[in-house]
């Protein structure tokens, strides 16, 4: 406890920069999935060939896309960019399957109303598909943001400054404390950007609200699988 | 580009492949690693899952383990244990073992949650005791989501499997932290493409599978009815 306290600027400032290299990780993750669901789902071979690619995708290990995309991408190893990009990358793989799951679940007979009152594509798209498919997404987002923040500290390895870095030092230099900081406060963060996004569901999808309310909560979370 | 031709000359260096450090034997390490974890998880989720699943109680046990396991980051549980058991193997296979257990859990309890109660009830109407409902129906039923779970589980392991070299254990790990500590790029580049290629490869064996054992199961309500006789 007394390391905590002697090192709190070093750790809020740690805090900081991870909150920074996860946030526009997430939000760029976001506005790309979307787009990508919403024209997969337009066929059956798209919807099957875009979902393996994202699945294929999530499932190269953190570490060697962190070494590899620097290569690609041309920006140097340590660089936030280079991280944000390899975050990024992991983003839209998990989001994609989230995105395209919502937007499919979406009633086809309202999106038939919609298009019956003259609604064209891009219309239909932003102002009746895309906020029903809204509390849908929103679930998606929170897996997205626990698993991006969660995934930061493995940047740490490579030297870039999060609050993985309090685990590599303190493993380093043997003090479980600076290790135990480090774990705390990324779940920490993970809980904070979480409740975030609650707020912002709230204020984006105040209907919801409404409704939950109404129905007294009686159906269950899903388990997460993660497929 | 030109990182990628010397990392593929390192791969294909007879001098690189084989031997105690070679990349064939730290392959091995690294397929052995991901076998263990994911077994020993499932010898302790399968059962506590089922159990679980069976009575119906502890659901909301399962859903925070699984939140709280996604939360945590992996190098901190990795390094934790590192202080704790020391430079070694022990440390990063109790980290994956933790890591693997949740989707494990998951899966033997949500199989077991999503048969329909008039199935069991139907089961237990026949003069099946609780165990056999158990082993007759329920977890015949289950197998599908089940299977999903040790899918994932051995995926995620398999992927953060290079981190036990963090804390001096072996994998495939090896040649990305040698790599980083020497600079040597090509052999970082070599090692990385080994992983992602075996990531995509159990990725894909694992879908395969999949489909080939949904090819044989009948879907549906009735089908699930012809399934339990049929058992």
């Amino acid at each position: 406890m007394t390391w905590v306290l002697d090192n709190l600027s070093t750790i809020l400032g740690a805090g900081w920069a991870h909150l920074w290299l996860a946030l526009p990780a997430i939000v760029i993750s976001f506005l790309v999935a979307v787009p990508i669901a919403y024209l997969a789902n337009r066929y059956r071979w798209s919807r099957f060939t875009v979902l393996l690619a994202a699945a294929l995708l999530y499932a190269i290990p953190s570490l060697p896309l962190f070494i590899v995309l620097p290569l690609v991408l041309g920006t140097p190893v340590r660089s936030t960019t280079n991280v944000i990009a390899a975050l990024g990358l992991y983003g839209v793989a998990l989001m994609v399957r989230y995105a395209a799951d919502a937007l499919d679940a979406v009633e086809p007979d309202t999106l038939l109303a919609a298009t019956a009152m003259g609604y064209g594509a891009t219309r239909r798209f932003l102002s009746v598909q895309l906020p029903l498919a809204g509390p849908a997404l929103l679930a998606g987002v929170r897996v997205l943001s626990v698993s991006t923040v969660s995934l930061v500290p493995v940047s740490a390895l490579l030297g870039v400054n999060s609050l993985g870095l309090l685990l590599t030092d303190g493993f380093q230099r043997g003090i479980v404390a600076e290790v135990l900081a480090g774990i705390v406060a990324t779940v920490v963060v993970a809980l904070a950007v979480d409740l975030g996004l609650v707020a912002l569901g709230r204020l984006v999808l105040p209907w919801e609200r409404a409704r939950t309310a109404r129905s007294s909560r009686k159906a269950p979370a899903p388990v997460e699988v993660a497929a | 580009m030109n990182y990628l031709v010397q990392a593929w000359q390192w791969l294909l260096d007879p001098a690189n492949a084989s031997g105690p450090n070679g990349i064939g034997a730290r392959t091995l390490e690294h397929l052995s690693y991901t076998l263990v974890a994911t077994a020993i998880a499932c010898l302790v989720g399968i059962p506590v899952g089922y159990a679980i699943g069976h009575a119906h109680r502890g659901r909301t046990v399962v859903v925070a383990s699984t939140g709280a396991a996604r939360a945590l980051p992996t190098l901190g549980v990795v390094t934790l244990f590192g202080l704790a058991f020391g430079i070694g193997l022990t440390a990063p296979m109790v980290a994956f073992v933790l890591l693997a257990l949740p989707s494990v859990l998951a899966g033997a309890y949500s199989g077991i949650e999503g048969v329909p109660a008039d199935v069991v009830d139907a089961a237990r109407a026949m003069g099946m005791t609780e165990w056999q409902i158990l082993v007759r129906v329920e977890v015949p039923l289950g197998l599908p989501l089940l299977l999903g779970g040790i899918r994932s589980s051995a995926l995620q392991v398999l992927a953060t499997a290079t981190l036990a070299a963090y804390v001096g254990a072996g994998g495939l790990g090896r040649f990305l932290f040698l790599g980083l500590k020497t600079q040597n790029y090509p052999m970082m580049l070599a090692a990385s493409i080994v992983v992602v290629g075996l990531a995509i490869g159990a990725e894909l064996t694992f879908e395969l599978v999949d489909r080939l054992a949904r090819r044989g199961l009948p879907t549906g309500r009735a089908g699930l009815a012809s399934s339990v006789v049929g058992t």
